[in-house]
C-alpha cells in the first residue's frame, strides 16, 4: 500500500488525538473528545496492520485473535464494573498497558537475539523497566483499592531509602547492561525482577486518600512507556500519544494534589507522616 | 559518553517532537475543572493503549516458527487491546453518567 498515504493517515490520527484530548477537558464536549480519541487510535491500529515493514511475516492470525480476545474481555469488563469500582478498573487496565509495553521490549530482544547498539538496547531496557514498574505498581494499587491487599501487608521499613537505592541500582544496571550491546537471559531476568521489586516498593507505602494520585502517576508512567515503545518501533502516533498522556498525566497528578492540599513530594515520600497520622 | 551523543545526533527529530509534545500536553490539560479529573485520567489511560500498535508492529516482524516470541507478542496484543477498548468504554460510561446528572439538574 502507498506509504505516503499511510503516513498521511497517521498524521491525521495524531491531530484527531490532540483535538480529542482538548475536547475532553471541557464538560460539554467531553463525550465527543472520547469518541475522537477512540477513532484516532483505531486509525493508528489500521495503519499498523498494513504498514510495509522490512521483514514481513505478518502473523495476521495471531493479531486478529489477540484483538478479538482483548476487545471481548475489555468490553465485558467495562460494562460489568460497578460505578463505584471505576478507579480500580482504570488501574487494572493501566497495568495491562504497562505489561503490554514490557512484552514489546521482550519480543524485540528475542527478535534481535538480544543484540543491538548500546543506545538501542538502552532504550529497550528502559521500556522494559518502565513497563514492568507500571504493571506491578498498578496491580498493587488495584489490590489495595479492591481491598484484598491491606496496608499492613505491605509495610516496608525505610521505604523512602529503599526506594531511592533501588532506583539508583536500576539506572546503573541499565547503563552497564546496555553498554555491551548484548544481553544474556540471566541478566534480563535479573533486570526484570529488579523492576518488579522497585514497582512494589514504589507503591506499597502509599495508601488511603492518596490512591487516585498514585493511579494518575502510574497512568502517566504507562504513557511515557508507550512513548518509548514508539521510539523502539518507530511509530510517531505512539510517541505522540504516549508523551501526551505522560505530560498531561503529570499535570493531572499535580492538580489532584492541589485539590487535596498536598504536594506531590508529600504524597510520594510522605508515607511516614501519613501513616503516623492514621495510626 | 559518545554513545549518548550519537543517540542525540540520530534522534534529533524525535527529541524536538518529544519536547513540543510535552508542552502541548501541559497546555491541553492545565485548565481542566475538578469534576473531569477522573474521566480524563480514564481517557488518558485508554490512550496509553496505543502500545497495541507497537505490539502489532513487533509481531509482524516475528519469525513464525519462534513460538515463545509469538505467544509473548500475542499476549501483548491482548493486554494492549483490553487497555485500549476497555479504557474508552469505561470513559464513555463515566461521561454518560455525567451528562445524565447534568440534565437532571437542569
Amino acid at each position: 500500500m502507498n506509504i505516503v498515504l499511510l503516513n498521511g493517515v497517521l498524521f491525521l490520527a495524531s491531530i484527531l488525538l490532540i483535538i480529542g484530548l482538548r475536547k475532553l477537558s471541557h464538560p460539554d464536549s467531553a463525550r465527543n473528545g472520547n469518541t475522537l480519541g477512540a477513532i484516532a487510535l483505531a486509525l493508528g491500529v489500521l495503519v499498523a496492520l498494513v504498514y510495509p515493514l522490512e521483514t514481513q511475516n505478518n502473523n495476521y492470525i495471531f493479531i486478529v485473535l489477540g484483538i478479538l480476545a482483548g476487545s471481548v474481555i475489555g468490553l465485558l469488563a467495562a460494562k460489568r464494573v460497578p460505578m463505584t469500582a471505576m478507579p480500580e478498573m482504570v488501574s487494572l487496565f493501566n497495568g495491562f498497558g504497562g505489561l503490554s509495553a514490557a512484552l514489546i521490549s521482550l519480543v524485540w530482544l528475542v527478535n534481535n537475539n538480544s543484540e543491538g547498539s548500546g543506545s538501542d538496547l538502552g532504550i529497550v531496557l528502559l521500556n522494559l523497566f518502565l513497563g514492568l514498574v507500571a504493571f506491578i505498581g498498578s496491580m498493587v494499587a488495584y489490590g489495595k483499592l479492591s481491598g484484598f491487599l491491606k496496608d499492613h501487608h505491605l509495610k516496608i521499613p525505610f521505604s523512602t531509602v529503599v526506594n531511592i537505592v533501588l532506583l539508583v541500582i536500576a539506572i546503573g544496571l541499565l547503563f552497564f547492561l546496555s553498554y555491551n550491546g548484548f544481553l544474556s537471559t540471566p541478566q534480563l531476568a535479573l533486570f526484570s525482577v529488579l523492576a518488579l521489586v522497585y514497582g512494589i516498593v514504589f507503591v506499597a507505602p502509599i495508601g488511603g486518600a492518596d490512591m487516585p494520585v498514585v493511579i494518575s502517576t502510574l497512568n502517566s508512567l504507562t504513557g511515557i512507556t508507550a512513548a518509548v515503545s514508539g521510539i523502539i518501533t518507530d511509530n510517531k502516533l505512539m510517541l505522540l500519544g504516549g508523551v501526551l498522556v505522560g505530560s498531561s498525566g503529570i499535570i493531572l497528578t499535580l492538580l489532584m494534589c492541589e485539590a487535596m492540599n498536598r504536594t506531590f513530594v508529600n504524597v510520594i515520600f510522605g508515607s511516614f507522616s501519613s501513616s503516623k497520622g492514621t495510626g | 559518553m559518545s554513545g549518548i551523543l550519537d543517540f542525540f545526533e540520530q534522534h534529533i527529530e524525535i527529541i524536538y517532537l518529544l519536547t513540543f509534545t510535552i508542552f502541548l500536553g501541559f497546555e491541553v490539560i492545565s485548565k481542566i475543572p475538578t469534576v473531569l479529573h477522573t474521566p480524563l485520567m480514564s481517557a488518558s489511560n485508554a490512550i496509553s493503549g496505543v502500545v497495541l500498535i507497537g505490539a502489532i508492529l513487533v509481531i509482524r516482524v516475528t519469525d513464525p516458527t519462534d513460538y515463545f516470541a509469538l505467544i509473548m507478542a500475542t499476549l501483548g496484543i491482548i493486554l494492549g487491546t483490553i487497555n485500549l477498548v476497555g479504557g474508552f468504554a469505561v470513559t464513555g460510561r463515566m461521561l454518560e453518567m455525567f451528562n445524565k446528572k447534568k440534565r437532571k439538574t437542569r
